[in-house]
C-alpha cells in the first residue's frame, strides 16, 4: 500500500459517476477529496470512515492547508489514540457539496466555470452515495466502523440505513434522525444572512471579486451560538469587557462575547465558501431518515447486523440527548445491538471537539468491542 | 468466569444458553459477560450510570443509558427470553411498574432483591428502633438508594394479586441457599424467575 496513489494526505480523485440525485438529476463526474491515515490491511477489514460535520473538511488529521491549524479531530485519531492509525485505515473525506475539493458549487461544471448555483441540491444520502462509490474505488467492501458528530452522525445513520452490509459497526455522536423546526430555523437565518450580501450575486461570486464575507460571517456567529452552552458561555466570558475598563456606549465589541463570535465568524470566511453553506445546511435541512421508510423509524434498521453506539452531550441543545434516544428506541424495535450514553460536558454541541476524557473511553471501547 | 455476585450466579446458572437477555440495572455488565462468554446468550443492558455503562462498553456490551422507571417503555413486546433486574427493584420509583414492563419485555424474568424481613434488620428495628443499617443493607435512611424496602413475603403477596407465575424461587443467606420455608426470616436476598 505504500506507493498506492489512492491513499495518503491531500487525496483526490475524480470518479466518472454518474450519481443519481434524491432530487433528481445526476452529478457526473463526481469528485472527492479525502486523505487516509494508517495503513489498509491486506483483507481491506481495518477502514474507519470518519465523517465531518456541516464546516468540517477531510483534514481531520492533518494540519489545514489554509489555516495551518492541526486537523479538527487531531486529540481523536492517531498513534495510539482512541481512532488508533496503528491499527486501522483511517479515511476522511469531504462531502460534496463541499468547498476542499470535492464536487460543490466551486467546483468546475464542465463549462470552465464554477457551478455556483447550478450545482445540485444535495441530500446527506447524497454524500453518503458518494463516499461509497470512492470505498469502492478503494476496495472496501465493509467499514470496521463509521464514525461521525453531528452531520457526521447522520450520514453514518444514513450508511447503515442504505447499506446495512458495508457497515459492521456505527459511532454516532450529538445527533438526529430528523432536523427540527428549530434547527431548519436557524440554518434559514444563515442562509438569509448569506443572501442579504450584496456581495453574494445570486451565488456568481467566482471572478475574483468581492465575496459574501460579511453575510458568512453572521451566519457563521448565528449558527456558532447553537454550538455552544449558556454554562459554556458564562464560563467562558460572562460580561467581561473586551480589552477595555469600562463600557463604550457604542456598537463597538464592547463584551468578550461579541469580540469572540465577530472572530469566529470572519476566521470562518478565509476557510468556506458562502454557497457550500447554503448547499450543506440545506441538505441538513432535508434530512429526516424515517421519511425513506414510511415515516418508521425503525423500519430504516429493520434486520440490521450492525452493532450501533450513539453518544449525546447533556449541555447540547441544538441535538438534545432527546434527540439521541429517539434513534436508540427505533434501533431497539429493531432489536439491533445499541449502545447509549449521554456524557456530561459543559462544551454543549461542540463537545465532541474538546476535552472530554469520558468520551474518548467511549470511542475507544466501542471500537475496540469490533475486534481488530 | 470471574466470581459473580451469588444471586448473579444463580441467574446466570438458570438461564438457558443461547437466550436473549435483557438486563436491567446492569452495572458494569459483570453479568452479561458471564452469560456472552459462558452461555454464548445474547446480551443487552440497561444502566442509569454513564461510568458504569462506558465501563461496560468497553467489554464490548451493548448497554443503553437509562432508567428502568422511564426507558424500558422504549422495548418493544417480547423482545428478549429473559429481562433481569437484579437488586434494582427496591430502588424504582414504581416497582409494581417496572415488574409490568419486565414481564412485557421479556418472557421470563429474573428479580432479585434484599430481604427486609431478615432476622438481623428485625431485631435492630425492634430493639434498636432505628432504621437498621447491615452489612446487606449498608446506606442510612437518608442515603440509602433503596426507596421500597420488601420483604419475601410482600412480594410473594404482591405476585399473587397480579398472577405472576414463580418459574424458580432461590434464597440466599451471606453466600449459601436456605429453604423456601423459613426465608421471610432467614434469607438476606431472594432470586425470583417469573413468567406470566
Amino acid at each position: 500500500m505504500k506507493d498506492d496513489q489512492r491513499f495518503g494526505l491531500n487525496a483526490h480523485v475524480k470518479l466518472l459517476g454518474p450519481l443519481a440525485l434524491d432530487g433528481g438529476g445526476s452529478l457526473a463526474p463526481v469528485e472527492i477529496a479525502y486523505e487516509s491515515y494508517g495503513t489498509l490491511n491486506s483483507d481491506a477489514s481495518n477502514a474507519i470512515l470518519i465523517c465531518h460535520a456541516l464546516t468540517g473538511d477531510q483534514h481531520a488529521a492533518s494540519n489545514h492547508p489554509i489555516t495551518g491549524k492541526p486537523g479538527w479531530w487531531t486529540r481523536m485519531i492517531g498513534p495510539g489514540k482512541p481512532i488508533d492509525t496503528d491499527r486501522f485505515c483511517v479515511i476522511s473525506t469531504n462531502v460534496i457539496g463541499g468547498c476542499m475539493g470535492s464536487s460543490g458549487p466551486e467546483t468546475d461544471s464542465g463549462d470552465g466555470t464554477p457551478f455556483a448555483m447550478r450545482f445540485p441540491v444535495i441530500t446527506v444520502r447524497d454524500m453518503v452515495r458518494a463516499q461509497a462509490l470512492l470505498m469502492d474505488h478503494l476496495g472496501i467492501a465493509q467499514l470496521h466502523t463509521i464514525v461521525g458528530g453531528s452531520m457526521g452522525g447522520m450520514q453514518a445513520m444514513s450508511w447503515a440505513a442504505t447499506y446495512p452490509d458495508r457497515v459492521k459497526a456505527a459511532l454516532i455522536i450529538a445527533s438526529t434522525a430528523r432536523h427540527s423546526a428549530q434547527n431548519i430555523a436557524f440554518h434559514e437565518v444563515g442562509r438569509q444572512a448569506i443572501m442579504a450580501d450584496p456581495n453574494w450575486r445570486g451565488g456568481d461570486y467566482y471572478d475574483g471579486g468581492k465575496t459574501p464575507d460579511a453575510g458568512l460571517a453572521v451566519a457563521r456567529m448565528a449558527a456558532h451560538i447553537t454550538y455552544l452552552s449558556e454554562q459554556g458561555l458564562t464560563e467562558k466570558f460572562g460580561r467581561q469587557l473586551q480589552n477595555r475598563e469600562a463600557k463604550t456606549f457604542g456598537f463597538d465589541a464592547d463584551f468578550q462575547v461579541e469580540s469572540y463570535l465577530r472572530h469566529q465568524g470572519l476566521s470562518f470566511t478565509d476557510r468556506f465558501d458562502a454557497n457550500s453553506y447554503l448547499y450543506i445546511t440545506r441538505a441538513i435541512d432535508y434530512w429526516d431518515l424515517a421519511e425513506d421508510y414510511g415515516g418508521v423509524l425503525a423500519s430504516a434498521f429493520r434486520g440490521t447486523k450492525t452493532r450501533f453506539c450513539l453518544v449525546s452531550f447533556d449541555t447540547d441543545w441544538l441535538y438534545p440527548t432527546a434527540e439521541s434516544r429517539i434513534v436508540v428506541k427505533a434501533l431497539n424495535a429493531a432489536g439491533a445491538a445499541v449502545s447509549f450514553v449521554e456524557i456530561a460536558s459543559p462544551f454543549g454541541h461542540d463537545a465532541f471537539f474538546l476535552d472530554v476524557p469520558e468520551f474518548d473511553r467511549v470511542v475507544d471501547g466501542f471500537i475496540r468491542a469490533g475486534g481488530l | 468466569m470471574t466470581e459473580l455476585r451469588p444471586d448473579l450466579a444463580i441467574i446466570a446458572a438458570n438461564i438457558a444458553p443461547g437466550a436473549r437477555v435483557l438486563d436491567v440495572g446492569c452495572g458494569a455488565g459483570e453479568l452479561m459477560a458471564a452469560l456472552r462468554d459462558d452461555k454464548g446468550c445474547d446480551a443487552r443492558g440497561m444502566e442509569i450510570d454513564a461510568a458504569n455503562v462506558s465501563s461496560a462498553m468497553m467489554r464490548g456490551l451493548s448497554v443503553i443509558q437509562g432508567d428502568a422507571d422511564v426507558d424500558l417503555a422504549d422495548y418493544p413486546d417480547a423482545a428478549f427470553d429473559y429481562a433481569i433486574l437484579s437488586q434494582t427493584l427496591q430502588t424504582t420509583r414504581r416497582p409494581d411498574l417496572v415488574l409490568e414492563q419486565l414481564l412485557r419485555i421479556g418472557r421470563k424474568a429474573f428479580v432479585s432483591f434484599p430481604n427486609f424481613a431478615q432476622w438481623r434488620i428485625r431485631v435492630s428495628l425492634m430493639w434498636g428502633g432505628r432504621m437498621p443499617v447491615t452489612q446487606q443493607l449498608p446506606a442510612r435512611w437518608y442515603d440509602t438508594p433503596n426507596i421500597h424496602h420488601v420483604t419475601i413475603d410482600d412480594f410473594r403477596g404482591f405476585l399473587k394479586e397480579r398472577d405472576v407465575q414463580i418459574e424458580g424461587q432461590w434464597f440466599l443467606s451471606g453466600d449459601k441457599t436456605t429453604t423456601a420455608a423459613g426465608a421471610n426470616l432467614l434469607a438476606e436476598h431472594a432470586v425470583f424467575l417469573l413468567s406470566r
